[in-house]
Parts: structure tokens; sequence; C-alpha cells
């Protein structure tokens, strides 16, 4: 390729350009709708499968610059392809391939004007996602990221006719406001007052902060690029958000935006700040602990599927930042190849969930599709009607709940591996944390575990539970067609891929993880790891071979079908369950979402804010009423939304509607300031 | 130390628009404020004229001229011509009384003189001691727009300010380019149209010039 002159950023730069392109002509085919989702949507799934290629060829090439002739006078735009944004656009573009298949046969009954105008928004929103990796300069990251807020804005409000969603859409900007101001702060401070030509990233790169100032540029970083991740406590608008947009749409929010903030985060803490110290690592640490445990405790009460999966990549946001936490402390503290070890999870593990969590959003989209069912209290045997969707969704599930021989088990095995690591330090508050957050971890994977037991078994297994037919959702529970098929193969294979061979991904992101600390994995993990076994730091102390495991796992399958075949009788019968005695049952007797997460709220029940209504046995009209809320609706945000109000209401004493006293104010002013100045 | 006749000539001048200010500050009548206006417009293309004959600076002679068609001619006939329109001919109710306002003029006054001693000792012109009577004039037109509670009173102190302006312009800088005046000139016109327009919006809103009358468009939200 070479030979021709093309680098790794012009493809990058072509894949985008054509994004904006798609984009464009769906707005123009409006009248067409079903071009845009025959050809459009299609084309923009190859377009992110170049820009995935690009990804994967620029992780072995030297950084690529370019300046673009574009911009305000005398602050041109940068573009820089490095390992870390290779690496970044790999997720971007093997995701949204994914999705965008999906949406070509999900949009397909969507109205013209409408999928016109969402056309546009999801590929804009693409182009600005990959704009915001590719930006090598202060300006052009921010005016790319809030092309991003604002794209993903109207994707989440493509139903604005229903109050509810505007609601969740304005939250979500309001807080997306915020960071981004965090955000803007961030740069300025590590700009450090050095003039009008250090706002690109290489200037940022060699200033030299003081303690002092690298802190607050880290805390604004951190509070910026969290509000937009989705920490607490600035998460409350993603369960609102993430259900409200299409599903496709939810796939792309969760699976890749949220972790365009993280990669603004390792961008800006371990590239442009450079120096990291651990008192730093050990605040994401809580914070990704606290934000895990509370996404995952949550989730468990929902029964709203597409709320469910927002609080999980809530929880799954914690723990990425969980293993970025435990690299910051290892590296502040001196031991840069154990840090190298958490960075390399935490980005595994981002990879692994935009993957697993894109699957899971289409298959719910799936669902939602062929039945109009959110509530999991109304679903059940859906298996028998969907047994495609049920394969791709367990596949998803299986790879959420960390199991192996799938994906999320590897990354966060790799993080119980650093974790593993504590001996080593040092440093005795660290050291001591370290297994607490580890045993948090678990923690939250065992409830992940239950949760998805929870939403498969009441999904997926059982039997309907909403006895009469719906008239108004004609066609309920049939397999979605071909192009859906094909992109939730995509992401399981995806899972499988990812899943099966750890060792290559994680010589992958050795790279990135070189080129943006200078170190990288011991010598033993280097040649420890082959096709066969990951070996994170030396094949004596951990090892773990996916392909044998999966290979006893079939094994085991295939011998227990051969023997009950062979051995046993062989025969399917097919009979009533045991009713325990009680005959008349119905299916409104399963158990449900809601008493499924029963145990949970009763051992965390502080955690929560619930609203019950429990009817007596002789309640003539019994009414079964629950309600969770989140706490920090009551300590945080109403007190502030209060406060702001009390404020603008105490200014708003100064408008009268008097144009005198305004003449005043302007004459007390003037007198003041002639006298003063 | 002698001082030159045309200087003497445009202290002269400076003084009567310190007065025909107060005269304005203290008249209830509008006809009788519009009149005012157009005689402090007289004495500013006057003594415009005079700077521009001292110093020998051409352009300022169009000033003159531009100042004499406008602030003399063009203004005053218009809002003679709004008043008898509008029929608001005789009362101009004050906020604050006439004498508590013209003491308050006072102080005005004294304040302006003592912020521009320091300015004045910078200037090289001859006619350094003219900035805080300009300054004073823009006060306390200033003043008149705050103690007025019709509209029209308000629109006159509005185009006295603009008055007192040029006045330190020409005086104590020879004046500004001839575009900005030009620019200044047009402003003014317009400012006057557009406030001719909302006079009679005013009116047929709340059947009355009284600008009071607008603090029901305040939203009410408590």
């Amino acid at each position: 390729m070479d030979a021709i002159g093309i680098l790794p950023l012009d493809m990058a730069v072509g894949a985008i350009l054509l994004w904006m392109v798609l984009g464009l002509s769906g707005l123009v085919l409006q009248r067409l709708p079903h071009l845009i989702t025959g050809i459009i949507f299609p084309l923009g799934a190859l377009a992110a499968l170049a820009v995935a290629g690009t990804g994967l060829w620029a992780l072995g090439e030297p950084p690529g610059v370019a300046v673009l002739p574009l911009g305000l006078p005398d602050l041109p735009l940068h573009l820089r392809l490095d390992p870390l944004a290779a690496f970044f656009l790999i997720l971007l573009g093997g995701a949204s391939f994914g999705v965008s298949l999906f949406s070509a046969g999900y949009f397909r009954a969507m109205a013209g004007g409408t999928l016109g105008l969402l056309c546009l928004e999801y590929h804009l929103f693409l182009a600005s996602m990959a704009l915001v990796l590719l930006a090598d300069d202060a300006y052009m990251f921010m005016v790319a990221w809030e092309t991003m807020a604002l794209s993903s804005y109207f994707l989440v409000t493509t139903d604005h006719h229903v109050p509810d969603i505007r609601k969740a859409g304005f939250l979500y900007l309001l807080i997306a406001h915020v960071g981004a101001v965090a955000i803007l702060l961030s740069f300025g401070v590590m700009q450090g007052g050095h003039g009008i030509g250090a706002y690109t990233f290489a200037a940022m790169r060699e200033a030299h902060l003081s303690p002092f100032w690298s802190s607050a540029a880290f805390l604004l970083a951190f509070f910026g690029f969290g509000a937009k991740a989705g920490m607490i406590p600035l998460h409350v608008w993603l369960p609102d958000a993430h259900p409200a947009a299409p599903s496709p749409v939810s796939a792309l929010l969760s699976g890749v935006m949220l972790k365009t903030a993280i990669y603004g985060m390792v961008r800006v803490i371990y590239d442009l700040i450079g120096n990291v110290r651990w008192e730093w690592g050990v605040l994401v640490l809580a914070v990704g602990a606290a934000t895990m445990l509370f996404g995952v405790l949550f989730a468990l009460m929902q029964h709203d599927l597409k709320r469910l999966l927002a609080y999980h990549s809530i929880e799954n946001i914690g723990i990425i930042l969980l293993g970025l936490g435990m690299s910051m402390a290892f590296i502040g503290l001196g031991h840069p190849v154990a840090g190298a070890l958490g960075l390399i999870a935490a980005l595994y593990h981002t990879l692994n969930h935009a993957v697993f969590k894109g699957l899971l959003f289409l298959g719910a989209g799936s669902i939602l599709h062929a039945s109009g069912l959110r509530n999991l209290n109304d679903m059940g045997g859906l298996i028998r009607k969907m047994p495609k969707t049920a394969f791709y969704f367990l596949i998803g599930a299986l790879a959420i709940s960390a199991l192996p021989p799938l994906n999320g088990f590897v990354s966060e095995w790799l993080m119980f591996q650093t974790a593993l690591q504590a001996p080593t330090l040092t440093n005795d508050i660290v050291r001591s944390l370290l297994p607490l957050f580890a045993a948090t971890l678990a923690l939250a994977g065992a409830l992940t575990g239950m949760c998805f037991v929870k939403v498969y078994g009441i999904a997926f297994l059982g039997r309907p539970r909403e006895p009469h037919e719906r008239p108004s959702t004609p066609g309920t529970g049939h397999d979605p067609s071909g192009m859906e098929q094909c992109g939730m193969a995509w992401l399981a294979l995806g899972c499988f891929v990812l899943g099966l061979f750890p060792s290559y991904v994680m010589l992958m992101l050795n790279r990135v993880c070189v080129s943006l600390t200078g170190h990288g994995l011991s010598a033993g993990a280097l040649t420890g790891s082959n096709w066969l076994w990951l070996v994170p730091t030396a094949s004596e102390r951990a090892s773990y071979s996916p392909i044998v495991f999966m290979a006893v796992i079939v094994a085991v399958m295939l011998l227990t079908f051969l023997l009950v075949r062979r051995f046993y009788h062989g025969r399917v019968r097919f009979c009533d369950p045991w009713d325990c005695g009680f005959p008349a049952q119905t299916p409104r007797m399963q158990d449900t979402a809601d008493a499924f997460g029963q145990p949970v709220r009763h051992v965390f029940g502080p955690i929560y804010r619930m609203h019950r209504e429990l009817p007596g046995p002789d309640d003539p009209a019994p009414r079964f009423f629950l309600k969770i809320e989140d706490r920090h609706w009551y300590w945080l945000y109403l007190p502030t939304a209060r406060l702001a109000e009390f404020a603008s209401s105490k200014v708003a004493l100064l408008q009268h509607g008097r144009i005198h006293l305004y003449l005043i104010y302007t004459f007390i002013t003037l007198l003041v300031l002639l006298a003063f100045v | 130390m002698s001082i030159p006749f045309t200087t003497q000539i445009i202290y002269l001048l400076a003084s009567i628009l310190l007065l025909v200010a107060f005269a304005m500050l203290s008249q209830r009548r509008i006809l009788s404020l519009i009149n005012l206006f157009a005689w402090q417009g007289l004495v500013l293309s006057v003594s415009t004229f005079v700077v521009a004959y001292s110093t020998a600076q051409h352009h300022l002679y169009y000033s003159a001229v531009l100042t004499l068609l406008l602030k003399v001619l063009v203004l005053p006939w218009l809002l003679h011509r709004l008043i008898r329109k509008l029929n608001v001919k005789w009362d101009v109710e004050t906020l604050i009384n006439i004498p508590t306002t013209m003491l308050v003029g006072i102080a005005l006054v004294i304040f302006a003189f003592n912020l521009a001693a320091p300015i004045s000792q910078l200037s090289e012109s001859i006619t350094r001691g003219l900035i805080g009577i300009a300054l004073a004039s823009v006060l306390l037109s200033l003043l008149m727009m705050i103690t007025r509670r019709k509209a029209v009173p308000q629109v006159v102190g509005f185009l006295a300010m603009e008055n007192g302006l040029f006045f330190a312009a020409t005086s104590a800088t020879h004046g500004m380019p001839l575009v900005v005046e030009l620019g200044i000139a047009l402003d003014v016109l317009v400012g006057t149209f557009i406030f001719g327009i909302f006079f009679f919006q005013l009116r047929e809103t709340f059947d009355s010039l009284d600008i009071t009358h607008m603090e029901k468009l305040k939203d009410d939200n408590s």
C-alpha cells in the first residue's frame, strides 16, 4: 500500500467523508426510503469496515499526522493517527459495522422523512466519533465532540413527539454540555497560558505543569469525560437516554459513544498530562468501583429491558474505570509493567463491552420490533418464536456475565491478574485497597450473572405472560430479517473471536500501551503468549487457554449428548411438569422480573429509594406497585436545581420591567466606572 | 496668558450648552423641551463652526453643516410632527420633583469637572477645559432620561446625550473622521424614526405614552 502513497490516515479521512456524504444523500433520498435502508446503510457499514481495517493497519505503523486546511484563520485543524486512536477506530468500525447492517433491516418500516433525518444524524454521529479519535488539537477535538453530542441528541429524540423522550434528551444534552465545559477548561489548564499556538495536543504534551495544575487538569478531564461516560454521580442521563433512542442507536450510544469518553480520559491522562500520580488512580478506582456496584444493583431492579441494559453500561464503565485506576496507581507508584497490564485490561474491556453490549441492544431491539414489548414482566417464551434472536442474545448474555470462553471473561480475568500484582507495591494504602476493589469486581460479576439469568430466563424461557393477543402489535414474535441477523451474527462472532484469541488482542494492545507510556508487558508475558495460551505476567504464575476451555466444554457436551442418546432411552417425552399439587396454573404465576430481584432488593435495601404498595390478602381489588428511584436525584440533582432556581429568582428581582430602573442601573454603572477606572 | 478670541467664544458656547442642558432638565412642557433641544443643536453647530475656523480643519465645516441640518431642523421638525400626531403637547411628569433634580444635576457637574481635570492636563488642544462640560452635559441628559415618565422626553434626553458626545469629540479632539460622523448622524436619524414607530405602538397597546405601563410586559412568575 505504501507504494501507491496511501497512508492509514488518508483512508480514515476518506471513510469519514464517505459517512458524511452518505448522511447527506439520506436527506436527499427522503422520498425513497427503501433506497436508504437498502443502499445507504449497507454502504455505511462498508465504510465502518474500512475504518476498522484502517485501525488494524495503523496499529503497526508509526503515527501519521496531517494538518487540514480548514478551521479558523491561524487555527488549522490537526489530525493524528497513533496506536491509541487506531485501537479505538477498530472498536468504532467493528461495532458500527454490525449496527449499520442491523439498521438496514430495522429501519425498513420507518417513514421517509424521519428516516432521512435519522440517516443524516446517524452517519454524522459516526463521522464525528471518528473525528474525535483522530483530533490532534483541542479545537478540532471540541468541535468533533460537540458534533457528536448534538447528533446523538437528535438521535435520542427521534421519537420527539413523546414528552418523556424529549425530557430524556434534554437531560442528556444538559449533562453533556456540563461535561464539555469541564473538558474545555481542562484543555485550557493544560495549555497553561502559552498563547494561541499551544492548543495542539503536541504542545500540551511538551508543556510541564506543576503538580497542582496537572491535578486540576486531571480532575476537570475526569469530571468532563466521566459525565459522558456515565460514571456516578453524573450517570442520571444514561438510563433515560439509552432506552429512549431507537435500538440500533442505543447500541451505538452504549457500545461506542461511551467509549469515546474512555478514549478521552486515556488520551488526556496518559498522553497529554503524562506523569500520572497514584492519588488520581485511587480516585478513579473508588469512583469506578462505586459506579460498577451502583450500575449492577440498579440493573437488577429494572424490568424495562433497554433500561436494564443501560444500567449495565454504567456498570461496565465502572469496570473499565477500575482497570484504568489500577493502572494509574501502579504507574504512579513506579510499577509501569503492572500499570501496562491494567491499561490493557481496561482497553480490552472497552472493546469487549462495545461488542457484547451492541449485540444485547440489537437483541432487545429485535424483541421490541417483533413483539412491541419492553417490559420483561410481559415477556416469556420468546425462545420458541424467535430462536435465532434467542441464540444471539444468549451469546451476548454469556459474554457480559464474564463466562469463559467468551470475551467478557478475558478482560475481567486480566483485571484480577492486575489486582494480584498488589503485593509488589510498597504503598500500604493502595496495597490494602486493591484486593477490596477486586472483591467488588467479583461481586459485580456475580450480580451481572444473576441479572442475565433473570433477563434470559424471564424473557426467553417459560411461557408467554401476556395471555391475550394484542391486536395493536400484528405479527407478534418472529425472528428479524436477514440483514438484522447479519448484524447480530457479526457481533456474536466478535464475542467469540475476542474470547478465543486473546493473545493477539493483548499483543495489539501492548503496542498501544508502549506508545502511550513507554512501557509494555513483561518479557514473560510476551514470550509466553501464543495462539493457545494467554499469559499476562509470567507463564509460571498464571495462564489461560480459552481454546482448551472451549474444547473441554464441547467435548463434555458431546459426551453427555451421546451418553443420553445411546445409553439412556434417547426419546423425547412431552408431559406436564409437576404442578406441586395445585392444578390451576396460569402463565401469570411464573416468576417475574421484579420477583427475581427481590432478594437483592432486601440485602441492598438502603441503596434504593423504594415506593411499594403491597395489597393485603382481603383486598378486593389488589394492585401491586413498586417503584425504585435513584437516590442521587434527591441528594444531588434536586438540591442543585433548587439552588439554581433560588439564585435565578434573586437575580430576577433586578428585572422590574421599569425603564427608569434600567436607566438608573446604566447611570450608576457609568458613574462608578468613571470614578474608579 | 491671554486667551485667543475664538477660544473665548468656544468657552462661551460651551457654557451656553451647559445652561441649555439645565434648562432642559427643568422644563415641564414637551414643546419647549423640543425647542430647547433645537437651541442646543444650534449652539453645537456654531461651536463646531468656530472650532473649524480656528483650527482650519475643513471637514469640521461639513460637520457643522450636518449638525445644523439634522439637529436644528430635521429632528425637531420630526419630533414636532410626532407630538402633534400623538396630541401630547403639555404635561411632562417627572418622577423626582424639579428642584431635587437640579440639585442632583449640580452634583453631577461637579463630579464631571473633577473627573475631567486630569484628562484636561494631558490634552494639548486649545479647548481642553471643555471636556468637563461635555461630560456634564452627557450625564445631565442621562439624568433627564431617568427622571422623566413619558416616552417623548426620554427620546429627547437620548438625543441630547448624543449632542454632548459630539461636543466632546469636536472640542477636545477636533472632531472624528467624517465617515464616523456621517454614520452617527444616520444612526440618530434612524433611531428617531424607530422611536416614532415605537411611540405609536405604545399608544395603541396601552392608550398612553406612560412607559410605566411597560412593567406589565415582564414575565410574571411570582
